[in-house]
């Protein structure tokens, strides 16, 4: 159930697509073939499928372990985004110095700048019990107006034309191109490895056993010893510094700038990622192609069928519904059948 | 500084408070229920090209408005399916919300980018609407007048009523109001309903009002603020609607020193704030509570009775 369940969201979400937009008078086949199977199976759009996952990924694997443990982190898109603009502000203060140990400091800060702007809800969490959903998101928004300060006022590119944007990386800033004459850069290969990782330490170590225990049994942790405040601060350190690195790796490996439409969504994305690959490392990974081949295949549709490319969110809000509705007919099975026992206890005192 | 001036900028904050005063005493009245419905961006750009197409079909503004509740109520309603009947985690499910709704107003409005549609008249006769000062009380559409007698209705009602009294219990504890007799379900379900009403006209202010004209995702994340705005209100009526106007300032502000560059402060610093505000705010409700809190306790809780 655990594999099936998500396959039939995907396919479900496709199947309703053609018959809703065939009754709203768009080829539905078509629209649907283009967002969902054209990016897969043209070769040429792979890169821009792999280069699209990364961030989803990344950001992803970092989400499901809160998720697991009960600490809803909804604030990556916030993290992603200080994470790029502590990588271009490390970046700037190299001045024109590149090369692999700056980038490395750059993709760092990334990572420190995510946990760090993370670390605010944790801490409003574990101090004053602040709802962490509420906090990070908010933080959220506070980002999006730090960019938008940033590169609009001491960071915009003096040979921009007045552009709001940060002067484009020099090429010693910027990650390597995995191979050559593609957009296939080091973070993509990142991506694909760390979901092993995270697989790794969630089912061997003990700190994957707390994710666990907390987030499934959390009185059965309380008595294991397991401390509560300290799985929240893991939990959104860990969310945090995942979507800091994303953030860091879309700037030096496929951006190479930062401008207004750098906040693209893709903390949020990141979250129906998360889900639709049942909280599990090596499910992110498959449902970030998934959810990156929607994209790509959102761009296509906007040229082939004349809609707009935010339509593709339809499909991706309708695979998150579908995903979450099948959860529940899979875990609570037996409450179907309960609440036919119910009707009749409930008749009498009516 | 004139009294033109004065009037103006009262305008310029009542016209931008409205959409948020609207989709956040909807969403007030969901959270007081126990659900958490992140969704309102979605649902208020459903209700802004709900309301135009309905516009530019009858040609009748009011008609548009009740449009404009009827689809928010309806997108509610599909979260409230997922959410209350099939128990889905609430989060998730509400930025869920927030894409299609995203997704879908875009799809739908594509016949209607470039159309422009009947506005409404105004309330008062012109002598009072169009007076160079008085406009500041009599000037405004319908609509605005709606919302603020929304705040009286729904402040009466979650205080002095019996249902709000229910609603209430609902939301503070729901195995209690289960186990008393209460359909917390039906309650809940009332309850997003008429949030995701209120958020759909608050979307048709800006599609009718604001800029008689589709755009696409032209909510431009107000219903983050909506959303920021109840915790700012502290869960209570009154304060939402001072809320409102104060958020309308900071929005004033920002657009202010946008657009003459006169402020000692960059425009993304008032941008900023409502949201920063919002969490040191949460931050004092928060660590004063110690059980008189005004956040309802099952906030964002599935409902599962034991037995």
């Amino acid at each position: 159930m655990v594999v099936v369940t998500p396959i039939a969201a995907v396919l479900l979400t496709m199947l309703i697509g053609v018959i809703v937009f065939d009754a709203i008078g768009i080829n539905g086949q078509k629209a649907v073939v283009d967002i969902f199977l054209t990016p897969l199976l043209a070769s040429y759009k792979w890169q821009d499928v792999a280069v699209k996952a990364a961030p989803l990924i990344i950001i992803a694997l970092g989400l499901s372990i809160g998720n697991r443990a009960n600490v809803w982190n909804i604030g990556a898109e916030g993290q992603y985004i200080i994470g790029a603009l502590c990588a271009a502000g490390v970046g700037i203060a190299a001045g024109g110095a590149g090369g692999p140990v700056i980038v490395t400091l750059m993709v760092l800060a990334g990572v420190v700048g995510g946990a760090a702007w993370a670390a605010i809800p944790a801490a409003l969490r574990t101090r004053l019990s602040v709802n962490e959903i509420l906090s990070s998101l908010m933080l959220t928004y506070v980002a999006t107006q730090i960019l938008g300060y940033l590169v609009g006022g001491p960071w915009k590119d003096p040979n921009g034309r007045n552009f709001p944007a940060t002067a484009p990386l020099i090429p010693d800033q910027t990650l390597p191109i995995l191979v050559p004459g593609t957009t296939i850069h080091l973070g993509v290969l990142i991506a694909a490895i760390l979901p092993f990782v995270f697989w790794a330490i969630m089912a061997r170590s003990v700190f994957g056993f707390q994710i666990r225990v907390v987030g499934s049994a959390p009185q059965a942790a309380r008595h294991g010893g397991f401390d509560s405040k300290q799985t929240i601060w893991l939990a959104l350190l860990i969310g945090g510094g995942m979507a800091g690195l994303a953030g860091s790796l879309e700037f030096t490996g496929a951006l190479k700038a930062i401008n207004l439409g750098f906040p693209s969504g893709y903390g949020f994305t990141a979250i129906i990622v998360s889900f639709l690959g049942r909280l599990h490392p090596i499910g992110c990974l498959i449902a970030g192609i998934v959810l990156a081949d929607t994209y790509v295949g959102g761009q296509l549709a906007k040229t082939s069928v004349h809609i707009p490319d935010s339509t593709a969110g339809i499909f991706q809000a309708m695979m998150l519904f579908f995903i979450l509705a099948s959860d529940i007919f899979v875990r609570y099975r037996l409450r179907i059948v309960r609440t036919q026992k119910v009707a009749p206890a409930m008749a009498p005192g009516e | 500084m004139s009294v033109e001036f004065f009037v103006a900028a009262i305008v310029t904050i009542v016209g931008l408070s409205t959409p948020i005063l609207l989709a956040g005493l909807g969403e007030l009245v969901v959270e007081k229920s126990g659900v958490l419905n992140l969704g309102v961006e979605g649902m208020m750009l459903i209700g802004a090209i709900a309301g135009f197409a309905a516009s530019v079909v009858t040609g009748n503004p009011w008609v548009a408005v009740v449009a404009a509740a009827v689809a928010g109520a309806l997108s509610a309603s599909l979260f409230g399916f997922f959410v209350l009947t099939l128990n889905s985690n609430q989060v998730a499910t509400g930025l869920a919300l927030t894409i299609f709704g995203t997704g879908l107003s875009s799809l739908l409005g594509l016949n209607y980018t470039g159309r422009i549609v009947m506005q409404f008249g105004s309330v008062f006769p012109p002598a009072l609407s169009k007076h160079p000062i008085w406009q500041v009380l009599f000037g405004y559409s319908p609509i605005v007048y709606f919302a603020i007698i929304m705040v009286g209705l729904v402040s009466w009602f979650l205080g002095r009523t019996r249902s709000g009294l229910i609603l209430r219990a609902v939301g503070e504890n729901d195995l209690s109001a289960h186990s008393i007799g209460y359909s917390v379900i039906g309650v809940r379900y009332a309850a997003v309903a008429f949030g995701g009403a209120m958020a759909g006209i608050g979307g048709a202010y800006f599609s009718m009002v604001i800029t008689p004209m589709w755009a696409e995702r032209m909510t431009a994340g107000r219903g983050w603020i909506a959303l920021a705005l109840v915790v700012f209100a502290g869960w209570r009526p009154g304060r939402l609607l001072w809320g409102a106007y104060f958020f309308g300032i900071l929005m004033a502000l920002e657009l202010y020193a946008k657009a003459s560059g006169f402020s000692f402060l960059p425009s993304q610093f008032w941008a900023a704030m409502p949201y920063l505000m919002t969490v040191v705010v949460l931050a004092i409700i928060s660590s004063r509570e110690s059980g008189g809190g005004n956040a309802p306790a099952c906030l964002g809780k599935p409902f599962l009775p034991a037995n």
